[in-house]
């Protein structure tokens, strides 16, 4: 890639939220603010080449934006209300200090994961305008039509407007409600990418969780202080740095405990943990990302699955069933606990939740999983098919296979058990 | 900004005493910081009849326009700077009333 080329890239990654925001500010419309900045950043890419990189550019492209929205306001105003454009064109109030925080890219991200929007359109929203991906790309991301992604977008940004969801921070009383809706949009999308749905996709879609965590950096810089902001984000790393030795050569998924561990992310996993050691160190009780970026922390540490600290994690995942009492949490700790007190007591456990959990994959990996340790193969097999039939992911389906095909025939003596039985625990627990 | 919050409901059933006394201190709460623009309770769909009058003669038909589980049985009209401010009155609105209540901005 030339320095150009390059220079506009990396431009689009750090400056495209800053743009949207500052333009969305200023003109009270997301769909200028998006127009504009998608017009700044063409021009760039046509204008760098010849007359370089500017020295700012940030402030290149939002001064160019800003211009390109004028002429658009301009031209489309043409026929109908004078007055508004006279106020938008000309309003040249000196832009408010910038406190600590960036207000603008904030107040963005809260307008796009309002909690009177869909799920669906919160994601490709806050894909689109603070991502900077385009609709074809967040249509690939999610698997649905491109125009029915368009739509999605054009709905939600035409509800901000009739409806006037306010472009603004929450007040302190309503943040934490607030900030934990932005954190599962971000969860969201790194679980699409790490577990990744669909028979022709890529098992891993490192470009999804690679976008989560640069956003989720960018809600950690924006709230510094919140610790559900620091776990989320040393959750995505402790998970993200195992990515590459979660999928083998002909792209079987490889469960925790068969993963070559030298081939994990040190980078990642220090920072990682260093992030989980400085929430605990603060002492406040932490929320569920906090103890989820913990257990993983405690896998993390542990140069050798025999290492691992069980008690540690059946602990944490305790502590998650006072923050989270849902059967999907309830289902990863006990399979923390047949390590701990045997695949038995596990099977008990899980079995409680069928009511619950019957359409849920992971459930039936799970049970398949004690069953065959337990010697109980045919019960097994069936488990396997079934779980086989409700996961969505190319290289799980591959590893299940294996896994169902490995078993003995029921009606042979029982198998010796093995010292370190795979273990899928489901979206919220442990790859 | 004004907005409209129906109460939605799936039986004809009037208000309890309790309920009315909750909806009289949201209401004199609405008045005293200046949301209130007008509210109402409104009769079942028993009560409605349909007037078509698109056509060469008027067609009266009764009952309501939409066979549905839910209907509206109230609402109000409140002035509100944003959809957050509205949504937190009918958060305090469906609390009172004890129903639920859809919130749509005017145009």
């Amino acid at each position: 890639m030339s320095d150009v080329a390059e220079a506009v890239t990396r431009a689009h990654r750090e400056e495209w939220a800053r743009v949207v925001a500052a333009l969305t500010k200023r003109f009270g419309d997301l769909d200028v603010a998006e127009e504009a900045a998608a017009e700044a950043f063409a021009t760039a890419v046509e204008h760098w080449p010849a007359e370089g990189v500017p020295p700012n550019p940030g402030a290149w492209l939002t001064t160019t934006a800003v211009r390109k929205a004028i002429d658009r306001i301009r031209r489309e105003n043409k026929r109908d209300d004078k007055h508004k454009e006279a106020q938008a064109v000309y309003d040249d109030d000196p832009p408010e200090p910038l406190g600590a925080i960036d207000d603008d890219r904030l107040r963005l991200l809260f307008t796009c994961c309002h909690p009177a929007l869909a799920m669906e359109a919160r994601l490709a929203l806050t894909l689109r305008m603070v991502g900077g991906l385009t609709v074809p790309e967040i249509t690939r991301a999610f698997l649905v039509g491109e125009s029915a992604m368009g739509q999605r977008i054009t709905r939600a940004k035409a509800k901000i407007k009739a409806a006037r969801i306010p472009y603004r921070v929450p007040s302190a009383a309503d943040l934490p409600a607030r900030v934990s809706g932005v954190l599962a949009v971000l969860f969201l999308v790194f679980n699409e990418g790490y577990l990744a749905t669909g028979p022709d996709t890529d098992p891993v879609r490192h470009d999804l969780t690679a976008e989560a965590i640069r956003l989720t950096r960018l809600v950690r810089a924006l709230l510094p202080d919140d610790g559900e902001v620091a776990g989320l984000l040393a959750l995505m790393l402790l998970i993200e740095a195992r990515r590459t030795a979660r999928v083998s050569a002909t792209g079987d998924l490889v469960p925790l405990d068969e993963q070559d561990r030298g081939a994990w992310d040190k980078a990642l996993i220090a920072e990682g943990h260093r992030l989980v050691r400085e929430r605990l160190a603060t002492g406040q009780p932490p929320g569920r990302y906090q103890v989820l970026a913990a257990i993983n922390a405690v896998h993390t540490s542990a140069r050798d699955v025999r290492d691992t600290d069980w008690s540690q994690v059946v602990a944490l995942y305790d502590q998650l069933v006072r923050l989270d009492p849902s059967p999907v949490v309830a289902l990863n700790r006990a399979v923390a606990v047949a390590e701990l007190d045997g695949p038995e007591v596990a099977l008990a456990t899980v079995d409680r939740l069928d009511a619950q959990l019957a359409g849920y994959h992971a459930y039936h990996v799970a049970r398949a999983d004690l069953l065959r340790r337990l010697g109980r193969s045919r019960e097994s097999r069936a488990a396997y098919d079934r779980a086989i039939a409700l996961a969505g992911n190319t290289a799980e389906i591959t590893y299940l296979t294996r896994r169902r095909d490995q078993l003995a025939p029921w009606h042979r003596p029982r198998p010796p058990r093995e010292r370190h039985p795979p273990r899928r625990p489901g979206r919220s627990g442990v790859r | 900004m004004q907005y409209l919050l129906s109460v939605v409901t799936d039986s004809t059933e009037l208000a309890t005493d309790e309920e009315m006394a909750a909806i009289d201190v949201f209401n004199s709460r609405l008045q005293t910081e200046g949301h209130w623009v007008f509210a109402g309770g409104l009769a079942g769909p028993d009560a409605a009849t349909v007037v078509d009058n698109r056509g060469e003669q008027p067609v009266v038909t009764d009952g309501p326009f939409v066979e549905t589980k839910e209907f509206l049985i109230g609402f109000w009209i409140i002035e509100a700077a944003d959809l957050d401010v509205a949504l937190a009155l009918a958060v305090e609105g469906s609390r009172a009333c004890n129903r639920k209540v859809e919130v749509r901005p005017f145009l």
